[in-house]
């Protein structure tokens, strides 16, 4: 991770263009302010497909679903969300602070999950603890007619979202927990509070903004999500825009109700914001020298099987599904295509990661040199394409790309010359495509580890002559590698399994494991899509060992 | 004066090496969007380009976004042919203005009356028959009449069905409507929802599995759907009831495609349908998914023979597209999920 033109700072130019000098108040407000035009630019597309409001199918919607749809939205938002938050939090300490048997081995697999697309998960589930699963199955036959608990149903989906979603908590409260988790405790303690006091009322309260952080990707990922309610059947307010949009063919009624869900998630974001204002977070020295707390006896193995259990449910028993299909579909399938698919989805979660990475570390240091509610929006502006519904995001974004490439061919035939579209199924397009989707995940985590540098650090670094942009490329960089690579695992995963977005912005002929994923299962062919769903999970392992072995190092 | 005449040449040389290029690339290729999958389609175009030589470039996505992209490429947009499934979706694409209408005596004599657009801007390609599903070990065929029928009470308990978001069920109740009215559909339809032994299915193969495993007695499912899986589990308790015959027939709908406004490569596009409808492509085009042929001439794959033949329901499939938003409205007012 390097920044170019840190040498540039000295001879920055100027007269007309003196505001542009990084430090002076302009350069840092621009650059956060073009970062958040360009990622809602989008979003911004979507709106103006308002137009005239269409009363016709908002009254039928308001009379018939719409009510259902907001409380199983905030049911499940609520649930996913404190799933998510109470499996994440309690692996990350026992992982990170706690010594039990497996440990070394939990940490790292507990990330794994990460790779399974949720409606994958989803899927599951459903296959195994339904009526006609192997769970139910092989219940009435020992017992006769019982009642179990429908999985197809609210507190299903949310069971099997949790599942799928609670590594961004994990990764990010790992992380908080490994910087700081042993130093705070052994400070409560100096402090005469015991343990249990100390994780509730010193370590935990310092964690906040990654736990925050990971809750409100959740939360995110959960509103945008349709292919997981799709697969439950549970409706959503995002089944509620796709239905005005593809299935009574209103743009402005989808883009009304999708105008809802961004302003709740945007109000949501400024409300978690706000509430962390006050607080400063800064590092309690570093971690390494202190040892981790031994867990003993009957402890020992609770702990051991507390997260024995979550890897079993969102990892093992999905891969094994998956492995158990794609062998009855592998001979048929597996070809030599598939290294091509391979290499395009490990392409794109690299450059995606990159990008979003470098993004998202300017978006938050820019935040960082004024911190005012106008920054603030603009941070938060910036990352909202992750609560867009994949597919509405993929159209906006398209429609941009297309908006371009008409006016270029139509200045182009101005001028007598024939031309075709020139950003169309390019990388380029549909690099700028994720960032507009996936900034928020990288931006997260950067934004989390940046606080732990203190304002003290920046002043002493500048006091000694150094430019604003040599204390990013000096001071913080070095700093917050746990958080960036956080940052680019998360991308880089969730990249390779987006697939609204890749339908639409890929070349001719260009395929990656997750479009093979959808045709197959755009006929319900779910056996035959195992096989780039196991491909997927393999491939996502790369960039999980590569963050394993760098934070093992720690 | 010199020089005008030099940028004129300049210009017409220029011009005439476009047209040229523009001429071959004419011949040589077709550009198609398709929301039918690459694993159903490719063989096909597989088998076209060794024929004639023509290379066929395509891109699959979800009908939805197809649509929206040729819509925002406007004039300038590759495509020059649109696949999808589900006439709903097509005439859709219609009503847009996305597709252009095709005159072609072939597509005429192949593709019969009801199976296309009445303005020839689309056709369809293969036929997907809704029909119902059973339990062997529960019911016997007489015991089954109709869709109307499962709305009666004494299916109480007894009836499973997929989801009424899948454009299959919104078709089937738009073609009920045109037959009956929206009134006594809505009836019919509560009916069914009355009837559920379960919440509804997301897909037709988790419902028929239901089915099989005694969740419920009946079903409503695309045949090839229940071809597959017999396929792969032949000792399933199931097979097919042909609804409706002693009334208008089964519920049939099609995969189908149009040629699109702005495409460069109309002729080469009106060939490749043409082709796409002939005996031939037919069996491929319609056998890979163990659909019907829309071609009527062309015998169903052997397997889907073997379910016997059926009335097909003769209304226009175009009535699907028209009342899709009635449909999807009136099963929102009766409760079906």
């Amino acid at each position: 991770m390097t920044l170019p033109a840190t040498s540039l700072t000295t001879e920055a130019p100027r007269g007309a263009f003196a505001f542009l000098r990084p430090g002076t108040w302009g350069f840092w407000r621009l650059a956060a302010l073009s970062i958040a035009l360009f990622t809602l630019a989008p979003v911004i597309v979507v709106f103006t497909y308002l137009g005239a409001p269409d009363t016709d199918v908002w009254t039928h919607l308001k009379q018939t679903v719409l009510l259902e749809y907001i409380t199983h939205t905030l049911l499940l938002a609520l649930g996913v969300a404190a799933g998510t938050a109470f499996i994440g939090v309690s692996l990350a300490w026992l992982t990170a602070v706690c010594d039990f048997p497996g440990r070394r081995f939990f940490s790292w697999s507990l990330m794994l999950p990460l790779a399974l697309p949720a409606y994958v998960t989803g899927f599951v589930m459903i296959g195994v603890f339904d009526y006609t699963g192997p769970v139910q199955t092989g219940l009435r036959e020992a017992f006769g007619p019982i009642w179990f608990p429908p999985i197809r149903s609210g507190a299903g989906v949310a069971f099997a979202m949790t599942l799928a979603l609670y590594p961004y908590v994990y990764l990010l409260t790992r992380n908080a927990f490994l910087t700081q988790g042993r130093r705070a405790l052994e400070a409560a303690q100096s402090l005469g509070l015991n343990r249990r006091q100390g994780f509730y009322r010193v370590a935990l309260p310092l964690a906040r903004p990654w736990i925050a952080g990971g809750v409100a990707l959740v939360i995110m990922e959960t509103l945008a999500d349709f292919g997981t309610v799709a697969v439950f059947n549970y409706d959503t307010f995002t089944t509620g825009i796709y239905k005005a949009w593809f299935s009574l063919f209103s743009l402005p009624a989808a883009a009304q109700l999708a105008s809802l869900l961004i302003v709740g998630v945007f109000v949501l974001l400024v409300f978690e914001q706000y509430s962390r204002n006050r607080m400063r977070y800064t590092p309690t020295g570093r971690a390494s020298g202190h040892a981790r707390i031994t867990l003993h006896g009957k402890t020992k193995w609770l702990a051991a099987a507390w997260c024995a259990l979550i890897l079993l449910l969102a990892f093992a028993l999905p891969v094994g599904m998956l492995v158990r299909w794609a062998w009855n579909v592998w001979a048929q399938d597996l070809d030599a295509r598939y290294f091509s698919y391979a290499y395009h989805s490990l392409l794109l979660g690299a450059l995606s990661a990159l990008l979003c990475v470098w993004v998202a570390t300017w978006l938050a240091y820019a935040a960082r040199q004024h911190r005012d509610a106008a920054m603030k929006l603009t941070t938060r502006l910036a990352t909202l394409g992750y609560a867009v519904p994949g597919a509405v995001l993929a159209i906006g974004s398209f429609s941009l790309i297309a908006w371009f490439d008409n006016s270029y061919i139509a200045l182009m035939q101005s001028t007598g010359v024939h031309a075709e579209q020139i950003l169309q199924g390019t990388l380029v397009a549909m690099l700028a495509a994720y960032l507009a989707r996936f900034l928020a995940v990288a931006h997260q985590p950067v934004e989390a580890a940046m606080q732990r540098i203190t304002q003290s650090q920046d002043d002493a670094a500048r006091s000694l002559g150094l430019t604003t942009r040599q204390v990013l490329t000096r001071i913080h960089l070095p700093a917050l590698r746990g958080g960036l690579l956080t940052a680019a695992l998360l991308v880089f995963v969730d990249v390779m399994k987006e697939m609204p977005i890749t339908l639409m912005t890929r070349p001719f002929g260009w395929d990656t494991l997750a479009t093979r994923i959808f045709e197959m299962t755009s006929e319900g062919e779910w056996e035959r899509a195992a096989l780039p769903a196991a491909a997927l999970v393999v491939a996502g392992l790369i960039p999980v060992v590569m963050l394993v072995r760098h934070s093992e190092k720690n | 004066m010199f020089n005008t005449k030099l940028i004129r040449a300049i210009a017409a040389i220029s011009v005439s090496l476009l047209v040229a290029a523009g001429a071959a690339r004419a011949n040589d290729e077709v550009v198609v969007y398709s929301a039918r999958n690459e694993q159903l389609i490719k063989p096909l175009f597989d088998a076209y380009t060794k024929e004639t030589g023509v290379q066929i470039k395509f891109i699959t996505d979800k009908e939805g976004p197809l649509m929206q992209r040729l819509k925002v490429e406007g004039a300038n947009t590759p495509a020059d042919l649109l696949l999808t499934v589900d006439a709903g979706n097509l005439w859709q694409a219609a009503q847009e203005g996305l597709l252009k209408p095709v005159q072609s005596k072939i597509l005429g004599g192949n593709i019969p009356g009801y199976l296309r657009d009445p303005g020839n801007q689309w056709f369809g390609l293969s036929v997907r028959a809704r029909t119902m599903v059973y339990n062997t070990q529960k019911l016997k065929p007489k015991d089954m009449t109709s869709y109307e029928d499962m709305a009666s009470p004494k299916w109480k308990g007894r009836l499973c069905l997929r989801t009424s978001k899948k454009v299959y069920n919104q078709s089937l109740v738009a073609m009920m409507i045109a037959e009956h009215g929206e009134a006594k559909t809505e009836q019919i339809v509560r009916g069914w929802v009355a009837n559920l032994a379960t919440d509804v299915f997301p897909d037709d193969t988790k419902m028929m599995e239901a089915i099989a495993a005694g969740q419920c007695d009946v079903g409503i499912v695309n045949t090839y759907y229940f071809g597959r899986l017999i396929e792969k589990n032949p000792k399933l308790p199931l097979a097919l009831f042909w609804a409706n015959q002693s009334a208008n027939g089964v519920h049939v709908n099609v995969s189908g495609a149009g040629v699109t406004k702005h495409a460069k490569h109309e002729q080469a596009a009106v060939k490749l349908l043409e082709w796409l409808s002939s005996k031939n492509a037919q069996n491929l085009f319609a056998d890979v998914n163990l659909e019907y042929p829309a071609n009527p001439l062309v015998k169903p794959d052997p397997v889907v023979a073997a379910w016997g033949s059926f009335k097909q329901n003769p209304i226009n499939v175009t009535k699907a597209g028209e009342l899709q938003a009635a449909a999807v409205k009136l099963m929102d007012r009766a409760g079906y999920k």
